[in-house]
């Protein structure tokens, strides 16, 4: 009996440790956000369409909103686009757009061509707030409550199932 | 390949290496920011790339990290106020160098864990060994290979 004890240990420890990493292959490589449960990083940014009028974070206290980070290089961008202008059409929950490091002439077309689903786009032309909300791939989505608090936080392309399951739901339940 | 066509192909590689452009190419004014600068962007993850600093990535976001590492160091904020302000906003995954916390302090308590028990077991197998030799009366203690 007692011979067998240290190799079972050790067998029950190796599966503990590989079950483990199993569970978590589908979120291997996406790294969890400091941010939530943390007030958003405030920030004033020119806004894309509109030169005249700078986009400030805090113009939004007071209502759930969602900030999208995106680019014309990004291709997971043009994947979930879709999603985003059928959120607006539906009026769901309003999203900014964060254009980070882009071509401010290809960001208009973009939007022309594809439909515009933000309320504002914020210009990040040097990456400095996408560094704020730690921004390491786009697309990445934020949800942020009326106290200006971060919710959640999404890596990769939205589906509309996610949309509606982590933003729409999380917003409506509060 | 004869020899000699092979060590000239291996000296034009080595040269062709060393010719190729260095992805970092920030100066510091001051020899000793610019060490500074030059061990904390070793110590900070490339996010995108994972397994890079962001002083060997040549993506955009390493060059966006270096700048604010550059700018920072140039303000004269100190090396562990900047891994601070990495931390807070990518998490403690982009320093390559955990710190030492709840989560993590069973990771800088292994080693010397395992060190210790490795040590117990192998005081426990000496130990009984001499006890089954002491107790053997075949046991010579001049040949111990009998």
């Amino acid at each position: 009996m007692n011979r067998f004890l240290l190799p079972l240990a050790a067998f029950a420890l190796v599966a503990i440790v590989l079950g483990v990493g199993i569970r978590n292959v589908d979120t291997k490589g996406v790294v969890a956000s400091p941010l939530i449960g943390r007030a958003a990083p405030a920030f004033v940014l020119p806004n894309l369409l509109d030169p005249e009028a700078p986009f400030d974070s805090r113009s939004m206290a007071g209502r759930w909103y969602a900030l999208n980070v995106w680019g014309t290089w990004c291709v997971e961008c043009r994947v979930e686009h879709g999603t985003l202008v059928a959120a607006r059409q539906a009026g769901q929950l309003p999203i900014i757009g964060l254009n980070w490091k882009d071509d401010g002439a290809s960001a208009i077309a973009w939007l022309a061509q594809l439909g515009d689903p933000y309320e504002a786009t914020a210009v990040d032309a040097e990456g400095r707030v996408a560094i704020d909300f730690g921004v390491y791939g786009a697309p990445e989505t934020f949800l942020i409550d009326p106290q200006g608090v971060v919710v959640h936080k999404h890596i990769g392309p939205l589906s509309t199932e996610v949309w509606e399951r982590d933003f729409v739901a999380r917003a409506a339940a509060k | 390949m004869n020899a000699r066509a092979f060590t000239l192909a291996l000296v034009t590689s080595c040269l062709y290496a060393a010719a190729l452009p260095a992805i970092d190419t920030t100066e510091l004014p001051d020899p000793v920011l610019q060490e500074r600068y030059e061990t904390l962007t070793h110590e900070l993850r490339c996010m995108q790339c994972q397994n890079q600093s962001i002083a060997d990535s040549p993506v955009g976001l390493a060059a966006d990290l270096r700048r604010e590492v550059a700018d920072q160091l140039m303000a004269g904020k100190t090396d562990a106020e900047i891994r601070d302000y990495m931390a807070a906003r990518y998490g403690d995954f982009i320093l390559f160098r955990p710190r030492l916390s709840a989560r993590t302090a069973w990771l800088w308590a292994l080693p010397g864990v395992l060190l210790l028990a490795g040590g117990v077991i192998a005081w426990r197998i000496v130990r009984q060994r001499s006890r089954l030799a002491a107790n053997d009366p075949d046991f010579n203690a001049d040949d111990p290979e009998r």
